[in-house]
């Protein structure tokens, strides 16, 4: 995943500019990123919460639901787009544009 | 006391005006005053009904001001001050002035205080949003801006037709809670509705918006849709059937913007997305609920356009606007990374920025009416605005893949416009004691609790690491997505291919008919009537009387047919 990630974010050597480019720069901000999202979980041992509904009694359940929500938004967005999308020409090519005049005058 | 009562959106008409016949040189000052003028004159107003006057026999009332309708309206004055900073050297003049005269319609049903009035500042800004969406300058522009004037010409036709029944039923042309028991106030709702973007019409908004001027995106984000949040909040306050149009559209918004690649198409779904959210609260209905819709459109207003400045500076100085040919602009427009990273903030509503203060006012509603299943999906719901606002916009446009282009940011105005529009949202965020008393009901809560700073912290950093989790799934792809537009832009075309196809197919078979009848029929027609044909002789008289005889004898026994035995 993370391998994947600097990838990604790794401008092409020639850009040569310091910064997120570095190479590393991406693993550190990695590591930085777990050790806060740990933070915000322990927080809760030491915070007191005001749950109101019994699901948000678990622990960590803010943490669960939003990640296992966003992971689900993504698939069900996905899923629909296997059906909805098309491409970004779709709609300049339809029978709406003028050229179809031609077309039809045969 | 007619002075104090000058009603605030005839300056910004006037200005609109002026902008058009002044010479060049003074049109920038013009367009920076005016809207302090009018802010001046909102803030001079006093509560209550100010200017009222006889239409058709119904008591007009030009002004009416109060807490709720001064937010509204200040909102949509500092927005008309920060898009025309915005666009002050870069935007045409027949733009800044449509634009004007659109924030003016704004403004003007904000202090609306009869459905009448608030019908002509509508369509007044159906009128001059339609100019700013044509100001866009292209084909695509011209198609969009002519699909857009329908949809809205609709939606008010519909508004008309609910306003003129509320009139002929109740007699009352006053803006005041409507309740959903009749047709006339369903029809109303529906009206208002079109213009807030609901389903199923949500996608005029996606559709429009992102084809106009880099400019005239950011002004047409704040005005229609939270006029429309606005009259929800004076006609229908506390009508359930809201609470469930507001949850489909904050998540028909991540949806869809999580599909996208053009990045003001991605914002644009995230209007569509966030207005959901005061639509939510408006159905909920109770003063938290209603002051946390207020307060919402408030700071979304700001932040939007935040965000749409920042990537209407990135088309303004790429030309491109597609995800797929941008990335990695962090290395060249620091400033405009830096101020749509907070406009990102904003909506995704991290503490410290204007979205924590306002957002949890609806969640917190939900939550003290005990309205579980709505509470879990506007959470779910806020972790889905930092998916695809928070964190897509900006990654795609300013990190991931390097593009190679290094445009430098933008002119010192449209950098000042962003630096002030990004002070304002964290100075709100940090100071909610600023927007809180500016709030239609008095505010009885405290953002910064040490629970809700770690609970939204968790809720949005672990969606932060979903996407980059996800990030494989979230390509960015040459596509659009289909919508409800595609039955009248796709669908209903093809139908009238066919039917035309039809129709010319029919017209040419009774083309053939007619040749063939008159090739057998000709001759016989020639013999018949022609001068020489047997039906222009001059017949015999006795030839006549004898006809006429055997006619006669017929009618008699027919008429006699019925006696006999």
């Amino acid at each position: 995943m993370s391998s994947d990630e600097r990838q990604h974010a790794q401008p092409p050597p020639a850009a040569g500019r310091p910064g997120l480019g570095r190479p590393g720069a991406v693993r550190v901000l990695w590591i930085v990123f777990i050790a806060v999202l740990a933070l915000t979980v322990a927080a809760e041992l030491v915070v007191h919460l005001h749950p109101r509904f019994r699901l948000e009694r678990w622990f960590a359940f803010n943490a669960a639901w939003g990640f296992l929500s966003c992971v689900a938004m993504v698939l069900f967005a996905n899923l629909l787009g296997v059906f909805l999308r098309r491409p970004d020409d779709y709609y300049s090519r339809r029978p709406e544009t003028p050229d179809d005049g031609e077309r039809r005058g045969d | 006391m007619i002075e104090l009562a000058f009603p605030p959106a005839f300056i910004l008409i006037f200005g609109a005006l002026l902008i058009a016949v002044a010479r060049p040189a003074l049109r920038p000052v013009i367009v920076l005053l005016v809207p302090l003028a009018t802010l001046w004159a909102i803030w001079r107003l006093p509560d209550g009904v100010l200017l009222t006057t006889q239409f058709l026999g119904y008591p007009i009332e030009l002004v009416e001001s109060g807490k709720l309708r001064r937010l509204f309206a200040t909102a949509f004055t500092v927005m008309a001050f920060a898009g025309g900073l915005f666009g002050l050297k870069q935007a045409r003049w027949t733009e800044l002035s449509a634009a004007y005269a659109y924030a003016a319609g704004a403004v003007g049903v904000s202090f609306a205080g009869d459905l009448i009035t608030m019908f002509l500042f509508w369509e007044f800004m159906a009128l001059f949003s339609t100019l700013v969406v044509w100001c866009g300058g292209t084909e695509a522009a011209r198609r969009a801006g002519v699909r857009y004037a329908i949809m809205h010409l609709v939606g008010g036709v519909i508004l008309k037709i609910g306003i003129e029944g509320v009139m002929i039923h109740t007699g009352s042309i006053d803006i005041r809670p409507l309740d959903l028991d009749t047709f006339d106030a369903w029809v109303v709702l529906a009206g208002v509705l079109v213009n807030a973007a609901a389903p199923p019409v949500s996608q005029w908004l996606s559709d429009a918006y992102p084809e106009a001027s880099p400019t005239g995106t950011v002004f047409l984000s704040a005005f229609t849709t939270k006029t429309a949040v606005l009259a929800l909040i004076l006609l229908f306050p506390g009508a359930e059937v809201l609470v469930w149009i507001g949850l489909y559209m904050v998540f028909y918004g991540i949806t869809y913007a999580l599909l996208e690649n053009d990045m003001r198409r991605i914002l644009a779904y995230s209007i569509v997305n966030q207005v959901g959210f005061m639509v939510c609260g408006i159905g909920i209905g109770t003063q938290m609920a209603l002051n946390g819709a207020a307060a919402h459109a408030f700071v979304h207003i700001i932040y939007k356009a935040l965000l749409l400045m920042s990537a209407g500076a990135v088309m303004y100085q790429t030309g491109r606007r597609k995800c797929t040919d941008l990335g990695g602009l962090y290395h060249s427009m620091p400033l405009t990374m830096t101020c749509g990273m907070i406009g990102a903030l904003s909506i995704s509503a991290f503490p410290l920025t204007s979205g924590f203060v306002t957002k949890s006012l609806i969640s917190e509603a939900a939550g003290q009416q005990g309205l579980e299943v709505v509470w879990m999906l506007l959470t779910a719901a806020s972790a889905g605005v930092f998916l695809h606002a928070g964190i897509k916009f900006p990654w795609f446009v300013f990190f991931h893949r390097d593009s190679g282009l290094r445009p430098p940011d933008p002119p010192w105005n449209m950098r000042a416009a962003m630096l002030l529009f990004a002070a304002a949202c964290i100075l709100l965020g940090c100071f909610p004691g600023l927007l809180y008393p500016l709030l239609p009901f008095p505010v009885d809560y405290v953002p910064y609790t040490a629970s809700h700073v770690v609970t939204q912290l968790q809720l949005l950093l672990f969606a932060g690491l979903a996407f980059f989790v996800m990030l494989s799934q979230m390509e960015r792809m040459l596509t659009v997505t289909l919508d409800f537009d595609w039955f009248y832009r796709v669908l209903l075309v093809r139908v009238a291919v066919v039917v035309e196809r039809a129709w010319h197919r029919l017209i040419a078979r009774l083309r053939d008919l007619r040749r063939d009848l008159g090739a057998v029929l000709g001759p016989r027609f020639e013999d018949w009537f022609l001068p020489q044909g047997r039906l222009a002789q001059t017949w015999p008289t006795g030839s006549m009387t004898l006809w006429v005889t055997v006619i006669l004898v017929l009618l008699v026994v027919l008429a006699q047919r019925d006696t006999l035995p």
